[in-house]
């Protein structure tokens, strides 16, 4: 069987898919019993008679059968999706209609759909993201909470909020919809956020939450598959992950502890993922469009290929950072440009660029922000205030590695030799 | 060797999917190791929570058994054990425990 807890996550994603569109998106609370009842009635006969050979197909089945009892059940009380409601009325019709839905295309579209849907523009993104981990990921509402470090009832309000939001909506979305292009432009948003979310991620367990980047990759995959989705942007998007999910093994050392960009040890970085970002990067190059995740994902490949740090072609870095700020400028960008030409003309003028930072104020919570001044000042040998700066940033950590690492820079402030140097990656959105 | 039955009462249902995928591994990895210890007789059944419930002279059929959730008999595994302390030994590794259920253990009568 499928590794541990993920089966069942993949199967409730696919399935909550297949059922959303056979009794219409305004009954998903239905599709959410529907699909609960299923795996409840699999956990409890799986536990007596044991896992059966192809559990996957087991819940596919199940589901199936329940949903036809639904429709015979309430078809005259309920309106299931308008458009296939002619061919629930006839036995004769009904169950070759729900078999076709759920056919393995059938499904893949559906996911696409419902992924579609969940991204709309009058959800906040962070509740579209919830909404993607909740409804296509399985998550459970005590895991998304854990993600992203907030409390049960906050979530389960946002969800909740949400689903509304979401079965108000007339159907699932179309993929041959006029706002197709800006609909994809929100999707990508959402799962580059996921994604962050997995590698930058604010969790108290774990600075790293490989699961959460799988999953947006897994999806981001789905768009791959789609001709429609397989843009420019959904390629470098993909890069971008690529190379991210290369540097995951190298960053936090067999100590348990985060490792900077500058210290990981790259011959830990996955190579079959960095050619695979290779690759996907070269695919992106197509067409007039150069979207943010170009930019960023040609930063990863620049990294990707220093064999040391010190190799790092820090030119091509703070001109890709100029890039970006014209494309998405935002204060993390422009603290990660600051760092780079820190890099490229040494520590004064990175110094000079991270006061010139527009609105830094919004860098104020940030730990990174407070360390990349440290590091900085200890490049230059002002030890002390150095010192005062990462001490700045230990007191912002938001998990145990986050500490522990800035502790480290503290203790670097007060020994004497080799400084090492700062994580430009550790600082993203 | 004598025959016994475990009756499994009570315990919550998962509430997500990854967590009760977890506690059904348990479940699973217990059942396989009774029967490597060779006591695992019949699996047995998971049961419904709904059915009927015939009573009286008049064979009154209605709804049930509406027992309470927690006393309720959720489904049934024949052992084999040297005795009834034993079998009672070999149910303190179910994991019904973690949930709040408990395991009935009913000696199979002997002729």
């Amino acid at each position: 069987m499928e590794s541990g807890e993920h089966l069942f996550r993949r199967e409730a994603g696919r399935i909550t898919a297949a059922l959303t569109r056979i009794f219409g998106i305004h009954n998903l609370a239905l599709v959410e019993d529907v699909v609960q009842d299923a795996f409840c009635r699999a956990l409890e006969t799986w536990k007596i008679r044991g896992v059966p050979d192809n559990p996957s197909a087991w819940l596919m089945t199940t589901a199936k059968r329940r949903a036809i009892d639904v429709l015979r059940r309430e078809r005259t009380a309920r309106t299931f999706a308008p458009e296939l409601e002619r061919q629930f009325e006839s036995e004769w019709t009904l169950v070759p209609t729900v078999e076709e839905m759920f056919g393995p295309n059938a499904i893949k579209d559906d996911q696409l759909r419902m992924m579609f849907s969940c991204c709309q523009p009058r959800l906040p993104e962070q509740a579209q993201v919830a909404l993607v981990l909740h409804l296509l990921c399985g998550f459970s509402v005590d895991e998304i909470a854990s993600a992203f470090l907030s409390g049960h009832s906050a979530i389960e309000k946002r969800i909740t909020r949400a689903k509304k939001v979401l079965a108000g909506s007339k159907r699932l979305f179309d993929l041959a919809d006029r706002d197709f292009a800006t609909r994809l432009s929100a999707v990508h948003r959402a799962l580059y956020l996921l994604f962050n979310e997995g590698y930058h991620g604010a969790s108290p367990e774990s600075a790293v939450r490989v699961e959460l980047c799988r999953e947006a990759m897994r999806l981001s995959a789905f768009l791959l598959d789609q001709p429609l989705a397989a843009t420019p942007a959904t390629y470098a998007l993909c890069a971008l992950m690529y190379f991210y999910a290369a540097r995951l093994p190298a960053r936090v050392d067999a100590a348990g502890n985060l490792s900077s960009l500058f210290d990981q040890d790259r011959a830990r970085w996955d190579p079959a993922l960095v050619m695979n970002g290779k690759k996907l990067l070269d695919l992106s190059a197509t067409g007039s469009e150069l979207s943010e995740y170009h930019i960023e994902a040609a930063i990863a490949s620049v990294h990707a290929d220093a064999q040391r740090a010190e190799d790092t072609d820090w030119r091509k870095i703070v001109s890709l950072y100029d890039a970006l700020m014209n494309t998405r400028p935002s204060p993390v960008v422009a603290l990660n440009r600051a760092i780079a030409i820190g890099q490229l003309e040494g520590p004064d003028r990175g110094l000079e660029e991270i006061r010139a930072i527009a609105d830094s104020d919004r860098l104020a919570g940030y730990p990174f922000y407070a360390a990349a001044l440290g590091e900085l000042e200890l490049r230059n040998g002002r030890r002390e205030i150095a010192r005062d700066h990462f001490h700045a940033a230990q007191s912002l950590a938001r998990n145990a590695m986050e500490r522990r690492f800035l502790e480290q820079r503290v203790i670097a402030c007060d020994s004497e030799g080799e400084v090492g140097s700062y994580d430009a990656s550790a600082t993203s959105e | 060797m004598s025959e016994f039955v475990f009756l499994y009462r009570g315990g919550e249902r998962a509430t997500s999917p990854a967590e009760g995928e977890k506690v059904m591994q348990k479940w699973v990895a217990w059942m396989t190791e009774l029967g490597q210890n060779g006591h695992m007789k019949d699996r047995g059944q998971p049961l419904e929570e709904t059915g009927k419930v015939v009573r009286g002279k008049q064979k009154v059929v209605t709804d049930g058994p509406y027992t309470e959730s927690k006393d309720l008999v959720g489904g049934y595994t024949l052992i084999e054990a040297k005795d009834l302390a034993q079998a009672a030994e070999l149910s303190k590794g179910c994991p019904i425990f973690e949930t709040g259920g408990l395991v009935e253990i009913r000696p199979v009568m002997e002729m």
